[in-house]
């Protein structure tokens, strides 16, 4: 086991020379590490895959800096090649373990998103949304991020797989459906509770920071 | 006639499907009479630019104490 990542690392150090000699340096790629990381986790909650999904993809990206043509930022592009891989992985996942399995939360996070509405279904004063700040203003602070990373982080686990695979790695619904073995209205229920609470949780943290009842 | 907590489904089900004829004459008449609902379209609309944003790796770290002296 030793020999073999000995001779990980030694093959991993050569490419890293090879990628340097064509302009993307180990260096650039490692400083995107902490961020790779996160974006990993929060999509697998599962931190030693995350680390190796990452590692890979830093060493695919040395080995590939070739096809880097510049057109998009290193980290764009880097973090393309980090989404492939976890979109490959839980396409592999899907197949050997029982992903219907994580495909519940248990019912008390509804109650909360049930009581924004009036029994006739009518928006209660406090939750009814209000027109939000321009977001392309708001993307260029850390504190929009930081608000948004925690709110993904706080979706209930399978909700937050389900609404990631569609938002985040491009699935089709029809595909995640597939893959959990749920039924397509089932999954779009997921995504609707997801997107609610999404947007719930982004409103109090952001969109009217005076806040607002929750 | 479609209830607000409706109205959020079926905006969400309009990004995953083609909605049905009814499904949009119903979603359009409500959206004329309800701020709200349009907001949340709207909103829903913005989250998913910023998914997509951050998908791309455009989010900015989060503040990193080190940096203080370069702001």
């Amino acid at each position: 086991m030793t020999g073999a990542s000995d001779a990980e690392d030694s093959r991993g150090a050569n490419r890293e020379r090879e990628g340097s000699m064509r302009g993307i340096s180990a260096e650039s790629l490692l400083s995107l590490r902490a961020d790779m990381l996160r974006f990993a986790d929060l999509q697998l909650r599962d931190r030693a895959m995350a680390e190796d999904l990452v590692q890979e993809s830093i060493e695919a990206a040395l080995r590939k800096s070739s096809s880097f043509n510049g057109q998009s930022t290193l980290k764009t592009w880097v973090f393309a090649i980090l989404r492939n891989r976890i979109i490959d992985h839980l396409r592999q996942a899907s197949r050997t373990v029982n992903m219907s399995s994580l495909v519940d939360d248990g019912e008390d996070w509804h109650e909360k998103l049930e009581a924004m509405f009036t029994e006739r279904g009518a928006w209660r004063d406090g939750p009814r949304p209000v027109a939000w700040p321009d977001p392309q203003e708001s993307m260029q602070t850390r504190q929009f991020w930081s608000v948004f990373e925690t709110c993904l982080d706080h979706l209930p686990p399978a909700t937050g797989r389900v609404f990631m695979m569609r938002e985040f790695l491009g699935f089709e619904s029809d595909e995640i459906c597939r893959q959990l073995s749920i039924s397509t209205s089932n999954c779009h229920v997921i995504l609707h509770r997801a997107r609610l609470k999404l947007r719930t949780c982004m409103d109090t943290g952001w969109g009217r920071p005076e806040g607002a009842p929750c | 006639m479609l209830s607000c907590k409706e109205v959020t489904r079926v905006c969400s089900d309009e990004l995953e499907r083609p909605l049905k004829l009814g499904e949009q004459a119903s979603l359009h008449l409500h959206l004329v009479m309800c701020t709200g609902c349009t907001q949340y379209r709207r909103q829903l609309r913005t989250l998913r630019q910023v998914m997509q944003a951050y998908a791309e790796g455009r989010a900015l770290p989060p503040v990193d104490p080190r940096e203080d002296e370069d702001r």
